[in-house]
C-alpha cells in the first residue's frame, strides 16, 4: 500500500470515527512535483518547482454535502480537516442530489511510467531550452520546458480503494523573425523523447515564413489547421459539447445517436492513452471512451451526479470543478485518417519539412487545396453562445495564404466567428491528417491529440486591422 | 517555528547557497464556496492551503522552490533547492538583472472589513442562494445559479534585504444568474455581473448586492431576450455600462500597460503589448477623457492590498493621464530593465507560484455626466451591459466582446432590447473615440485573470464608470 493510499484510508476511518456511521466519505490524495522552466527572449527567466501535497475530502452527512481540502499530511492537521469539513456539514444547507458513493470496482493497471523524468531536475530542462534556442539560429525565441510527476490514491467509506501514478514531460515554445512569430509543441511521457532542437528548429522555419505578412479580406475560407489549432477545436467541445452537465441543462449541442459530424470525425477520450489516472476524484473508474463515431455523436461524460440527473452512469469525469462546471474530457484524441489521397510526390507522413508547413502529413493536405488559408493556432477562444458552440478568436503563430497547393504568401492574423459543431458537421470535413500529435494542455495530464484539419470553410469576421 | 522564522530560515537557506538575493513568503490561505442552482444547494467547499515558496537570485537567473512544510528543515531544503534552480537557469543566461530599490520595511497590514465573511453562518449564506435562485426559476429561468467566494489570506514576507511583511487580506463577493434555454441558443442575465462582484472587504458586499430582489427582473429579461431582434450589424455610436468598460479597461489597458509583456517575458503564452516603451510619455493611448490610474490603495476594491509580494509598499500612479500613455504595471526586476524608478504590482495567487506583475486596482477616472445623460445626447446608437465573452489578440489590440444584451438608441431614447449584442475594434482607436463619460463610478472585482506558467489567477479592481464611443462596428455574428 503507497503512502497516498493509507493516508485516504486513515481520513476515511477518522470520519467513520467521529461522524458516525451515517457518515460517507470521498477522499483523495495526491502528492506531486511540478517543475517548469519558462524561456523568454531566448534566455531561462523563470524557472519554478513546487513539492505540493493535498488532502481533498467530500463528505456527505445527514443529507448535507461538503467538500474541503488542505495541503499538509500531518495527522494533526488531518484531523483538523476532517472536524472542519464534519463541522460545516451540520450547518450547511440540504442536497437532495447527492449521488452517493462509487462501490468498490477494479480499476485498470497503471501505466508504465519513466523514472528519469519524473526526478529530472532544472539542470534536465535547461538542456532542452538550450537545444531550442540553439536550433532557432539566432531568431529571438520564449516557451516553457515542464516534468510532472502526481501520486494519487483514493478511497471511500463504501469501500472502494485506489492508486495511480502520472508522469509527463512537455515543450511549448515560439522563435520570432521580424514580428512573425512560429510555433512548436509536444507532449510526452518521458523527457527524453521531446526533440528540443526539432521544435526549436519548425518554430524558426515557421516564423521567418511569416514574414512580410498581407492582409486579407474577411470571409468564408477553406483551411488547413495545424495539429495545434485543431486542439483548441477539442478543447472547446470538451468544456462545453461533451460536458453533461451542461448537456442535462440543455446547453450543449450534442445530441448521442445524431450524425452531428462529418463522418470523417470519430473524437475518443482516452485517459489511459498517456498520463492520465485509471480512476476518477470519485473513484470511478475511467477508460476510452468514444464520444463520436464517424460522425455520429455517441456520449458525452458523467460524474456521478450529472450521470443521476439524466439517468444514466458515471463515465469517470468528475474533477475538483465537475459540481459547478460541469465533468468534462480532457484527454481527447481525434482519430487520424487511415486512407486518404495521395499526391504524387508528396510524402504523407514523414516528418520533417521546410517553412510554413511543419510536416509532411500537413504538407499533403495543403497540396489538394486550391486557394485556402493553413492556420498553426487558434488563440483567445471565446464562446458566444454555449448551445450552438459560435466561438470567437484569433489566429495566431502563423497563418498562411494557400493557392493550387502551395503556400504563396504569409498573411495577418484573422478574428474568426464561428460555430464549432458547424464546421465540423456533415460535409465540413474535407481530409484528416494520417499522424496525430499530441499537444499540451495548460495543466499536467491533461492533453489533446489530432491530426491536421482540412475544412471547408471557417467564418473570418475581421483582420488584425479591425 | 513562527512563520516569519521559516521564512528567515529559508532565505539564509538561499543566501548560503549562493543567492545574492532571497526573498520567500509563507502564505496561509481559506478558500469558501457555496453555489446553488434552482433553488438547491449544489456544492460547498472549504479549502485550506499552506505553504512556502522561495525566490533566490543567483548571477543574473532566477529559481524558486515551493513547499507545503513549515519546518526549519523543509525550510533550509527549499531555499537550497531555489538556489540550485536560480543556478540551473544560467545554463542559458539572460542579461544582467538589477532590482530597483525599495526601502526594507517592518510592517503589518490588514484589509478593512465590517462583517467577517467566514463567521457568517452557512445557513444563512445558503438561504440566500437558495432563495435567488428559487425566485428565478419562478419568473421564468430554465438555469438559475447563485455563487458567492470567500478569501482568507495571510501572508508573511521576509527577504534578504531586511523585509518583515505580514498581511491579512479578506475578499469576497458573489452573484446570481438566469439562463433562458431556446431551441437554437441560450440567453443569460446576471447580477451585479457575471460572476458576481468582489472586493477586498467582508460580507458586507454580498448584503450590499441584494441578490434576491434583482432574481426575477434577470430572470425575466433572459426569457425576453429569447425571441428579441439580433443585434444590428455595422458601424454606430456604442454606450457601455460600466461593468462592461471595466473588462474593457482589464483587457485593452491593464494587460497592455503590463512590463513583463512589454518586456517579451510572456511573449509564447500570454503575449506581448503593442506598446513601444521608447513612447512611454508621448503616445496617445486615448481621447482627452482618458485618464486610467493604477491604485492599490482603494479601500474595498478587489487589487488593493498593503505591500506587494516584492515588499513594495501600496502606492497609486498614473497609467494614463488625459489620453497619454504615462505608466506601467512593473515589479522591481523589470522595472530595472525598463530604466524605470518603481515597481509595486507583482503578486502570486498562492505560496506555490512565482510573484510576477499583476493589476492591481486599473480604473477609469469617473466624467461629469450621468447615463442617463449620454443616452439622451445620442442621436443613434447602441447601449450594452454585463460582459458575454472577450477576445482580444496577443498584443492587446484587435478585441471583440460580447454582451448579455443591449437596446437600440433612437434620438436620445432607449427602445428595443437587441440580442447577442457584440462590438469589435482595436484599443487605442476605439479609446480614441471615447467622447463621454459617466460620474456613475463602481469599483469591479474581476478574480479570475489568468496569466503565468504554470497557471496563476489573478485578482484585480477596475474602477469605472459607463461611457460612450464613436462609430464602433458592432453585431459580428457567426
Amino acid at each position: 500500500m503507497s503512502s497516498e493510499l493509507g493516508l485516504a484510508g486513515q481520513v476515511v476511518e477518522l470520519v467513520g470515527r467521529l461522524g458516525g456511521v451515517g457518515a460517507q466519505a470521498e477522499v483523495t490524495v495526491s502528492r506531486g512535483e511540478l517543475a517548469l522552466t519558462r524561456f523568454a527572449n531566448s534566455a531561462i527567466h523563470q524557472n519554478v518547482a513546487e513539492s505540493a501535497v493535498e488532502v481533498r475530502l467530500r463528505v456527505h452527512l445527514d443529507g448535507r454535502t461538503v467538500a474541503g481540502s488542505g495541503t499538509t499530511a500531518t495527522p494533526e492537521n488531518l484531523r483538523a480537516l476532517v472536524e472542519r469539513v464534519l463541522a460545516a456539514a451540520r450547518f450547511a444547507p440540504r442536497d437532495p442530489a447527492w449521488p452517493g458513493l462509487t462501490a468498490p470496482q477494479p480499476v485498470a493497471a497503471p501505466l508504465p511510467w519513466d523514472a528519469a523524468t519524473a526526478q529530472a531536475g532544472p539542470d534536465d530542462r535547461a538542456a532542452l531550452v538550450r537545444a531550442f534556442v540553439d536550433a532557432a539560429g539566432g531568431l529571438e525565441t520564449a516557451g516553457y520546458c515542464r516534468t510532472a510527476v502526481r501520486t494519487v490514491a483514493f478511497a471511500n467509506s463504501a469501500g472502494q480503494a485506489v492508486q495511480g501514478r502520472t508522469v509527463e514531460a512537455a515543450m511549448d515554445g515560439i522563435a520570432r523573425a521580424d514580428g512573425a512569430d512560429g510555433t512548436a509543441r509536444d507532449c510526452a511521457q518521458r523527457l527524453t523523447d521531446l526533440d528540443a532542437a526539432e521544435l526549436g528548429r519548425r518554430a524558426a522555419a515557421k516564423a521567418r515564413a511569416g514574414t512580410d505578412p498581407i492582409e486579407l479580406p474577411p470571409g468564408r475560407y477553406p483551411v488547413v489547421l495545424e495539429p495545434a489549432a485543431v486542439a483548441d477545436l477539442l478543447q472547446n467541445f470538451s468544456w462545453y459539447g461533451f460536458n453533461g452537465r451542461q448537456y442535462a441543462e440543455g446547453q450543449s449541442f450534442a445530441e448521442p445517436g445524431v450524425a452531428q459530424f462529418d463522418s470523417a470525425v470519430t473524437l475518443v477520450d482516452d485517459p489511459l492513452g498517456a498520463a492520465g489516472l485509471p480512476f476518477d476524484l470519485e473513484g470511478t473508474p475511467t477508460y476510452t471512451l468514444p464520444l463520436v463515431e464517424a460522425g455520429v455523436t455517441r456520449a458525452v461524460v458523467h460524474d456521478r451526479r450529472s450521470a443521476a440527473e439524466v439517468g444514466g452512469e458515471s463515465t469517470g469525469h468528475a474533477w475538483t470543478g465537475s459540481s459547478t462546471i460541469g465533468p468534462v474530457p480532457r484527454n481527447l484524441r481525434l482519430a487520424p485518417a487511415t486512407t486518404t489521397t495521395d499526391t504524387p510526390g508528396v510524402p504523407t507522413t514523414a516528418a520533417g519539412t521546410a517553412g510554413a508547413v511543419a510536416d509532411a502529413d500537413t504538407a499533403a493536405l495543403v497540396s489538394r487545396m486550391s486557394r485556402g488559408l493553413l492556420v498553426s493556432d487558434l488563440w483567445y477562444t471565446r464562446v458566444l453562445d454555449p448551445k450552438s458552440l459560435v466561438i470567437t478568436g484569433l489566429t495566431r503563430n502563423g497563418v498562411w495564404l494557400v493557392e493550387d497547393g502551395q503556400v504563396t504568401r504569409a498573411v495577418r492574423d484573422l478574428r474568426f466567428t464561428e460555430s464549432y459543431p458547424r464546421a465540423l458537421g456533415p460535409g465540413g470535413v474535407l481530409e484528416l491528417g494520417r499522424r496525430a500529435v499530441r499537444q499540451p494542455g495548460r495543466w499536467d495530464g491533461v492533453w489533446w491529440e489530432a491530426p491536421a484539419l482540412r475544412l471547408a470553410a471557417w467564418n473570418f469576421t475581421g483582420g488584425a486591422s479591425g | 517555528m513562527s512563520e516569519f522564522e521559516v521564512a528567515t530560515a529559508a532565505v539564509q537557506a538561499a543566501l548560503d547557497a549562493g543567492a545574492r538575493y532571497a526573498d520567500a513568503r509563507v502564505m496561509h490561505r481559506r478558500y469558501e464556496s457555496m453555489s446553488a442552482r434552482n433553488g438547491e444547494i449544489e456544492a460547498l467547499t472549504q479549502d485550506e492551503s499552506l505553504g512556502l515558496g522561495v525566490r533566490a537570485l543567483v548571477g543574473a537567473s532566477w529559481g524558486f522552490h515551493a513547499v507545503p512544510e513549515l519546518s526549519d528543515r523543509a525550510a533550509r531544503e527549499a531555499g537550497h533547492r531555489a538556489a540550485r534552480t536560480a543556478a540551473a537557469s544560467g545554463l542559458v543566461p539572460g542579461p544582467p538583472v538589477d532590482l530597483v530599490p525599495v526601502t526594507p520595511t517592518t510592517a503589518s497590514w490588514s484589509s478593512p472589513y465590517d462583517v467577517d465573511p467566514l463567521a457568517v453562518s452557512l445557513a444563512t449564506k445558503g438561504d440566500l442562494l437558495v432563495a435567488a435562485t428559487a425566485t428565478a426559476v419562478d419568473h421564468g429561468a430554465d438555469l438559475a445559479e447563485g455563487l458567492y467566494q470567500i478569501w482568507d489570506t495571510t501572508k508573511w514576507f521576509v527577504s534578504s534585504e531586511g523585509h518583515r511583511i505580514d498581511q491579512h487580506i479578506r475578499e469576497c463577493g458573489g452573484g446570481i444568474s438566469a439562463t433562458a434555454i431556446g431551441d437554437r441558443e441560450t440567453q443569460r442575465r446576471s447580477w451585479p455581473s457575471y460572476r458576481g462582484q468582489y472586493g477586498t472587504t467582508g460580507w458586507e458586499l454580498v448584503d450590499s448586492l441584494d441578490l434576491t430582489a434583482h432574481a426575477a427582473r434577470i430572470a425575466e429579461e433572459s426569457r425576453e431576450l429569447l425571441t428579441a431582434p439580433l443585434c444590428p450589424a455595422g458601424e454606430t455610436d456604442l454606450i457601455l455600462g460600466g461593468e462592461q468598460l471595466a473588462l474593457q479597461i482589464h483587457e485593452s489597458v491593464g494587460h497592455a500597460i503590463e512590463l513583463d509583456r512589454i518586456l517579451g517575458w510572456e511573449a509564447a503564452f500570454a503575449g506581448t503589448s503593442w506598446l513601444d516603451l521608447a513612447q512611454l510619455g508621448s503616445l496617445r493611448y486615448g481621447s482627452e477623457l482618458m485618464n486610467i490610474t493604477i491604485d492599490p490603495t482603494i479601500p474595498g476594491a478587489l487589487g488593493s492590498f498593503g505591500y506587494d509580494d516584492e515588499g513594495s509598499p501600496a502606492v497609486r500612479r498614473d497609467a494614463v493621464r488625459a489620453g497619454r500613455w504615462v505608466g506601467v504595471l512593473a515589479g522591481r526586476d523589470s522595472a530595472a530593465v525598463a530604466g524605470l524608478d518603481y515597481g509595486g504590482s507583482v503578486r502570486a495567487d498562492g505560496w506555490a507560484r512565482l510573484p510576477m506583475v499583476r493589476m492591481t486596482n486599473v480604473g477609469l477616472e469617473p466624467g461629469p455626466h450621468t447615463l442617463e445623460e449620454i443616452i439622451a445626447a445620442t442621436e443613434e446608437g447602441v447601449l450594452m451591459d454585463i460582459n458575454r465573452s472577450w477576445s482580444i489578440d496577443d498584443k492587446r489590440l484587435n478585441f471583440q466582446f460580447g454582451c448579455e444584451i443591449g437596446w437600440e438608441i433612437r434620438k436620445g431614447r432607449r427602445g428595443r432590447m437587441l440580442r447577442n449584442p457584440t462590438y469589435t475594434g482595436i484599443g487605442p482607436l476605439f479609446w480614441r473615440s471615447m467622447d463621454m463619460l459617466s460620474s456613475e463610478i463602481v469599483s469591479w472585482g474581476t478574480p479570475n485573470c489568468g496569466k503565468g506558467q504554470p497557471g496563476q489567477i489573478g485578482h484585480t479592481g477596475h474602477p469605472a464608470a459607463p461611457a460612450r464611443f464613436r462609430n464602433v462596428r458592432v453585431g459580428v455574428h457567426a
